[in-house]
């Protein structure tokens, strides 16, 4: 026994010396999401070889999961160097003073250009004047379809408008005869309601952002609709883990629309059948009266303020700047690039599926930059899930979640409301 | 050196850590609860703020909860009943003077225990796919149409007791399976010579015998269900519609991934709360039964 | 009803409970061996048309499932021998050396059972955090260190020793840690297995914590990691029965080596209670 536990010693000993170790070399540790991290591989090596002695270490982190690691990471004062960071969670972080503020450097930067960007999308990385993230790709969500299907139900083209879509959406799902749905907008997924929220004329929060304003005529009108598909039976109540393939589902035909972002372009083409290579494309959303707006999405990269790497971490910052790098990693994910200049060395636009796109950014529109704000998103998720299913009438819905965003608000209308600066 | 003294030495490091890393957080979590701790405090201090009961009357006061409350009853309702009628019908069976290969059926009907939930609580998440899964291809057989076991809220709860009886109840078996050797054979010889039925038998003899047993293994039982969590994280993410989202989740939920530290403590105290009533109301319960 | 009849309906069912509840184990092992998307048909198949082992290599050399793999054992080791050094010494000073304040403070460990571990958490990570141990191995040991079940399960053992074997070795001139080391220790073996049992397979099955304490996906546990990528891979249920199953087999491997060990445990807990 004594033994025994003198080789539990020596054991536990070289484990917590392990923690320790330094082996002289510079280790950039980068937190990366999804498709995207698995891509930085390919990426890496370059960086690597330019910068002798310097490893980087990419950590995939699931998409699901990734919102409550970044936020235990920064409460467990373990934050890697530099992270990439969906853009609606740069406010979050930069409350928690989590985030470097990298104006400094992009001033003293050749490579890191702002009015390359696009400016709607570098907006939503500005907190109170200091820049936190660079664009890293440019998300929105728009619609991808099936034109065989569209044509088959008499449509020529995506109507532009909330009514012409339903009335394509009820030809279709009426031909389908109980096996084919309209449309697929999956009930663990807030984005599709997300965009048609930002396409009504008022915000989502009022009072200097310290307040929901979902009881608003016009959120109640575009809950209404989008609970409508579920009742019209144009979408299937279904969550995404039970469409146990997307692509595959997309490629029997069982929905015709689905509402997702441009990385699915390199998916779709990809994973659906050669014979069906040329019966999908993708639409800009329709709006309530008219061609509307969606969400400025995307995602960063951000260097994180305990990074004791700093500068390195801006330094692959700036080599996945790079109009070039940007080139060959849209080449690789299908992401749209940040930087106008890759898109014009690229000739993305020339494509058609990423036309719309390219149409869809135009109208792009932030979400409020609050910490909040991903809290209340989540309730706003779940509590259409509960409208759909019938659980609540749609004017409850909106109240309740109003009620709901005002209460996480609390604390930051006190915060406001005695002058601390947030 | 004096005996008590080195009684003391042999029993402070256990106590020692105990007291920092058990009682200390106990206690903070307690002053926690009394204030708003929350993202805006966890960046700067100066931000945090006493608030009294709040955190508990806001809890009671949130749809919510009472909605991870319900759900964790309800699972806890369902599952423990079943689960030791399962582990008392295993028991009863590998008991059974006419069976044979006791060992072998008590290892095989154990195995799930020592398992890993994540990792079969995965396995079951493909068994119960709505299309691909054998559950429903078993179903099906027998006529019965699919049912979509975690994507409708009305059958999600019931196949995580399905799930959490199948890995459980082997646990309470063999503590059961114990308490049966112990039965005098005697009394059961008795029994037979005034003409009892083996139902009667079971009623009479086996149950009052059982009795203590049963009593603690459904307290255990009880306080094991009430902290559900790695099930629906695995198998539901606490949905569909949230019809899985147990206390402990919530718990999750607020503590870390919203870092609101003061709100996860009340719920926490709540779900201690909760546990002491059930346990003291069964253990109540449970002697007037006995006596 | 006949015995012959009896017999058959008692072990025939005895047969059918025993098949549905290792099914799924015996499901999991065959699909990790099928071919990606093969487990995705209808009907669901039940046995791999082409048994391969390439779902493993790709857990090792893509998710680096062999690291995770290397992380439970480090700390469910680790977690085994330190609870052992703990809990032994003081259940075994609860039982047999007079000390002041046993009793009260035999009390507040027999209240703080009641508490369930799940109130202790926040603080806990406040407190890592603050000692710089969150994201670190000894961070995920901290609350395996000391149990106080366990020290009860010891105490229980100990009590059993006659407390005249333990005065002969004191006259003739032992000190307590000798006596501890050469009589104790000895004659509490197979508590001690027991409690190396049950104390390894709670560690390598423990889940919230080490969800909650590790960041960096290179010092996942194989629960956490298998959590991960359970959402990472929705799709790939062949795969993710391969993770299953090298996480799976070793605590039922060990569980059939030392199963009386731990059979004997589980009811010396139930007595007690």
């Amino acid at each position: 026994m004594g033994q025994l536990l003198r080789l539990g010693l020596v054991l536990l000993l070289a484990v917590l010396g392990g923690c320790g170790r330094d082996s002289g070399r510079s280790e950039l540790r980068f937190w990366a999401m999804g498709r995207e991290s698995e891509v930085l591989a390919e990426l890496i090596p370059e960086f690597e070889r330019l910068h002798p002695g310097v490893v980087v270490k990419i950590e995939q982190l699931p998409w699901t999961a990734a919102h409550e690691k970044l936020l235990t990471a920064v409460a467990g004062d373990s934050t890697p160097d530099l992270c990439q960071l969906g853009n609606t969670w740069i406010p979050e972080l930069a409350a928690l003073k989590a985030l470097a503020p990298l104006d400094a450097r992009i001033a003293a930067s050749a490579v890191v250009r702002p009015d390359d960007y696009f400016p709607g999308i570098w907006a939503t990385n500005v907190i109170g004047g200091a820049t936190y993230g660079i664009p890293w790709y440019v998300d929105t969500r728009l619609l991808f379809y099936r034109k065989d299907l569209l044509a088959q139900a008499g449509f020529a083209s995506v109507p532009g408008t909330w009514a012409g879509w339903e009335r394509a959406l009820a030809a279709i799902t009426a031909r389908g005869a109980g096996r084919r749905f309209g449309v697929l907008l999956p009930l663990n997924e807030y984005e599709p309601l997300l965009a048609f929220a930002l396409q009504q004329r008022t915000g989502l929060l009022k009072d200097d952002l310290t307040r929901g304003n979902f009881d608003s005529p016009e959120f109640e009108r575009t809950l209404g609709f989008y609970a409508g598909m579920f009742a019209h039976g144009y979408a299937p109540p279904v969550t995404n883990s039970q469409i146990a393939n997307v692509w595959t589902e997309f490629g029997r035909g069982y929905f015709a629309f689905y509402i997702s972002g441009p990385w699915n372009i390199g998916e779709f083409r990809r994973r659906l059948p050669p014979a069906l290579a040329g019966q999908w494309e993708t639409a800009p959303l329709p709006g309530p009266d008219g061609p509307g707006a969606s969400i400025a999405g995307g995602a960063s990269l951000a260097v994180f303020r305990r990074s004791r790497h700093a500068a390195l971490a801006w330094q692959l910052v700036e080599y996945l700047s790079r109009p070039e790098v940007q080139v060959r990693f849209h080449a690789l994910t299908g992401d749209l690039p940040g930087r106008r200049a890759a898109w014009a060395a690229a000739g993305i636009a020339g494509d058609s599926h990423t036309a719309a796109f390219r149409d869809q950014l135009e109208r792009v529109r932030p979400t409020p930059p609050v910490p909040e704000w991903e809290q209340i998103v989540t309730e706003m998720r779940i509590l259409a899930e509960h409208v759909v299913r019938g659980e609540m009438s749609v004017h409850d819905g909106a109240l309740e979640l109003n009620r709901r965003a005002d209460r996480m608000l609390a604390k930051r209308r006190s915060l406001v409301a005695e002058g601390v600066r947030l | 050196m004096k005996r008590s003294t080195v009684g003391l030495l042999f029993a402070l490091p256990a106590l020692l850590v105990i007291g920092v890393f058990f009682f200390v957080p106990v206690l903070i979590a307690l002053c926690l609860s009394v204030t708003d701790f929350d993202i805006y405090a966890l960046a700067d201090l100066s931000n945090l703020r006493w608030v009294g009961l709040r955190n508990y009357t806001e809890l009671l006061s949130t749809p919510l909860f009472w909605r991870a409350l319900g759900n964790t009853l309800y699972f806890t309702l369902l599952g423990v009943p079943l689960s030791i009628a399962t582990s008392v019908g295993a028991a009863l069976l590998v008991n059974a003077r006419a069976a044979r290969f006791k060992g072998v059926f008590r290892t095989a009907l154990f195995a799930p225990v020592v398992t890993t939930v994540v990792a079969v609580a995965i396995i079951w998440r493909y068994l119960l796919h709505t299309r691909y899964g054998l559950v429903n291809y078993g179903l099906g057989r027998l006529g019965i149409s699919p049912i979509d076991w975690l994507g409708d809220p009305h059958w999600a709860m019931p196949a995580i007791v399905l799930f959490s009886v199948w890995k459980n109840f082997g646990y309470n078996m063999v503590i059961v399976l114990a308490a049966l050797q112990q039965v005098p054979e005697d009394l059961y010889e008795a029994a037979s010579l005034d003409g009892a039925s083996a139902v009667q038998q079971f009623r009479h003899v086996t149950l009052p015998a059982l009795a203590p047993t049963l009593l603690f293994v459904s307290i255990l039982t009880m306080a094991g269900y009430f902290q559900l969590f790695a099930e629906p994280y695995v198998m539901t993410q606490g949905g569909p519609a949230q019809s899985t989202l147990s206390v402990l989740y919530l718990l999750y939920e607020e503590g870390f991934k919203w870092w609101n530290l003061g709100r996860a403590s009340a719920v926490a105290f709540v779900l201690f709360l909760m546990m002491f009533a059930v346990t003291l109301v069964q253990l109540r319960l449970g002697r007037e039964a006995v006596s | 009803m006949s015995g012959r009849g009896h017999a058959w309906l008692v072990n025939g069912t005895l047969v059918l409970l025993a098949l549905a509840t290792v099914f799924p184990l015996l499901w999991m092992l065959s699909a990790s061996l099928m071919a990606p998307g093969e487990s995705a048909s209808y009907p669901p198949p039940l046995v791999p048309a082409h048994p391969t082992l390439d779902n493993f290599r790709l857990l090792v050399s893509r998710a680096g499932l062999g690291w995770h793999f290397l992380n439970s054992v480090v700390i469910s080791a680790s977690a085994t021998l330190l609870a052992l050094t703990f809990n032994v010494s003081a259940g075994y000073a609860f039982a047999k050396l007079e000390f002041a304040g046993r009793a009260r403070l035999q009390r507040l460990l027999v209240s703080g059972l009641v508490i369930p571990a799940q109130v202790a958490m926040l603080p806990l990570f406040l407190q890592l955090k603050a000692l710089g141990l969150v994201n670190t191995l000894p961070g995920v040991l901290v609350p395996s260190l000391a149990g106080i079940f366990s020290i009860f399960l010891v105490r229980q053992a100990a009590l059993a020793i006659p407390d005249e074997l333990l005065d002969a070795a004191r006259i003739d001139g032992a000190s307590e840690v000798t006596i501890f080391r050469r009589i104790v220790l000895p004659l509490l073996t197979p508590m001690l297995v027991t409690l190396a049992v049950f104390t390894f397979l709670g560690a390598w099955n423990d889940f919230l914590w080490p969800l909650i304490v590790l960041n960096d996906n290179e010092r996942y546990t194989l629960p956490v990691a298998l959590a991960a990528l359970s959402r990472e891979h929705v799709q790939d249920s062949e795969l993710m029965m391969a993770g299953s199953v090298v996480t799976v087999i070793p605590v039922l491997a060990l569980f059939l080596a030392l199963q009386r060990y731990y059979l004997q445990g589980l009811m010396a807990g139930a007595v007690k209670g």
